[in-house]
């Protein structure tokens, strides 16, 4: 639904966004990850037909961005919610959606009944002709949302859409997405939350001018260090040690207190193993579980690398 | 270029005027005000002055107040179109506007149309107002009805509409360097100094308004004026500048 090939912007004399592939399949929700200043809005604004490509490639639904003729196709059949929500705070909520829905072309029966299914889903229907101006944070950006889907988008371009938001609007704006994602619609999220892009996101990029790396959350966790067994014992043992090791060859052992971990590939399929043989070797077990770099870790690491 | 999309930026324009007092004492207020004061001066020089006005003088004074009208095209639409676009820019709202299907020309159009149509409502709803009082209080001195003529019809109908056109284009230009409303406006408002000038000109002899011929031949320097001004508003309202450069 979205590739790009050596996408590149450039400010005057400053890369922006540093020849960026990615591709993004339809119904699939895809998290751009990375600092402040990486490029992800600029990124965004490519895609979305607000500014220029400098080079490279980009396609929406098969068609080419930064050519003419299709970037009002494009703007089409996307919907955008930008860091900003920008809206129309003199206005109600009802009419907010009403101009977007009429300027995106959406005939007015589907038009009212879209701005009707969607305020009731954002639980904003019965504020509908209130001001816009009026509204909290998280129920603007609820709004904003409202108004990137008031015509049916194949895709859908949020940034930072959780930023600024309290706990519980955040959760309602995830728990929404997430409702996107049932409905097959494709997804480009914008955001430095790890904790979101883990929880909502099928794959994720790490962005920092340059693409750094791609993949889906767990394979990002394990891209920067293998993930251990930790086990914690009544006592630890030479015996149970030798004979974990005798197990599993490759593993590599590290003793800490009453706790040994044990750092092996496809760590989660062999705890059990390690369990018995600790049992076997007469050791009283605790507990077992898997630990490993997070998400954070590999952001931080491969950021902080490029940096 | 589609028209209707043009109008959907218009009328939701028109919609966020309406809550705006400012905005709506501007387009109402303003014309009324001036409309009153004028006819309240016609009608006092002929009947409280220090001595009966002659026909001659009447009729030299009333064209001379048309141009008033002139000067409200500079002033109305820099209340309006600063707003229009400013008040985009403080609300951060044009980034999901230019993200619609919308070409920047359709835009740049509803925006023009915005500040245009009510300004020019405004001036010329207000100025046949001002015919009307004062063909009623001067008839008596002129006897005849001096509105409607030519002369105020190239002023009203010509000089007015292209100057409202020439404000908006200012006004715009101006928007997309600041980003208060108030310092818009107030640098907007601007524009009624050189149709003042036109006005204090004529008065002091130094710009011929005596003929039909002179008053077209403004007409025509302003509508050159408008078209290198449009030029210059359609390099600067670009998506990427907008969103990229737009202070």
């Amino acid at each position: 639904m979205i590739e790009t090939e050596n996408l590149t912007k450039k400010f005057g004399g400053l890369t922006a966004v540093d020849g960026v592939s990615f591709g993004v399949s339809e119904g699939e929700v895809f998290g751009f990850l990375g600092p402040n200043g990486a490029g992800k809005t600029t990124t965004v604004r490519m895609l979305c037909c607000l500014i220029s490509k400098t080079s490279g490639v980009a396609r929406v639904g098969g068609l080419d961005v930064g050519n003419d003729g299709d970037s009002l196709k494009i703007r089409k059949m996307i919907g955008v919610v930008p860091d900003n929500v920008g809206l129309y705070e003199a206005l109600s909520a009802y009419k907010n959606l009403d101009i977007y829905g009429r300027l995106y072309g959406c005939p007015e029966a589907r038009r009212k009944e879209n701005i009707q299914r969607l305020l009731t889903m954002l639980e904003l229907w019965d504020k509908r002709e209130v001001s816009a101006g009026t509204f909290s944070k998280g129920m603007k950006q609820k709004l904003a949302i409202a108004r990137a889907l008031v015509h049916d988008p194949l895709v859908i371009f949020m940034d930072e859409p959780t930023a600024n938001l309290d706990p519980e609007a955040s959760k309602t704006v995830r728990e929404f997405i997430l409702e996107l994602k049932k409905e097959k619609r494709t997804i480009f999220l914008n955001t430095h939350n790890l904790d979101e892009a883990q929880r909502i996101c099928d794959r994720i990029a790490i962005l920092n001018t340059r693409l750094v790396a791609t993949g889906t959350p767990e394979d990002l966790e394990r891209m920067v260090g293998s993930r251990k067994v930790v086990v914690k014992v009544e006592r630890v043992s030479d015996i149970m040690l030798d004979a974990v090791q005798k197990k599993f060859r490759e593993a590599k052992i590290s003793v800490d207190g009453e706790q040994f971990s044990v750092e092996l590939p496809d760590a989660e399929m062999r705890t059990p193993d390690i369990v018995q043989v600790v049992v076997q070797a007469g050791g009283r077990v605790h507990f077992a579980g898997v630990v490993g770099s997070t998400l954070e870790d590999t952001y931080l690491k491969l950021v902080r690398q490029e940096q | 270029m589609r028209l209707s999309q043009a109008w959907i930026v218009a009328s939701k324009d028109f919609a966020m005027f309406r809550k705006k007092r400012n905005i709506v004492y501007s387009i109402v207020i303003l014309p009324l005000m001036l409309t009153g004061l004028l006819s309240g001066v016609v009608w006092y020089i002929q009947h409280k002055g220090s001595g009966p006005v002659s026909p001659a003088e009447l009729a030299v004074l009333l064209p001379a107040f048309t141009f008033f009208y002139l000067i409200m095209a500079g002033l109305i639409p820099s209340t309006i179109a600063s707003y229009s676009i400013v008040g985009e820019k403080v609300e951060k709202s044009m980034e999901p506007l230019l993200a619609t299907p919308t070409t920047d020309g359709e835009i740049l159009l509803g925006k023009g149309l915005a500040a245009f149509v009510p300004a020019i409502v405004a001036v010329l709803g207000s100025s046949a107002l001002f015919m009307g009082l004062c063909d009623v209080s001067s008839v008596g001195t002129l006897g005849y009805y001096f509105f409607p003529n030519w002369s105020a019809a190239v002023v009203l109908f010509l000089m007015v509409p292209i100057g409202v056109v020439v404000s908006v284009e200012w006004n715009i230009l101006v928007s997309s360097r600041v980003s208060d409303v108030r310092i818009a406006q107030q640098i907007g408002g601007l524009m009624l100094l050189p149709y003042g000038g036109i006005y204090v000109g004529g008065e002091l002899g130094l710009i011929p308004l005596g003929n039909i011929n002179d008053l077209l031949t403004i007409t025509a320097v302003l509508g050159f004026i408008c078209l290198l001004m449009l030029y210059a508003v359609q390099a600067t309202f670009q998506r990427e500048a907008i969103l990229t450069r737009w202070k």
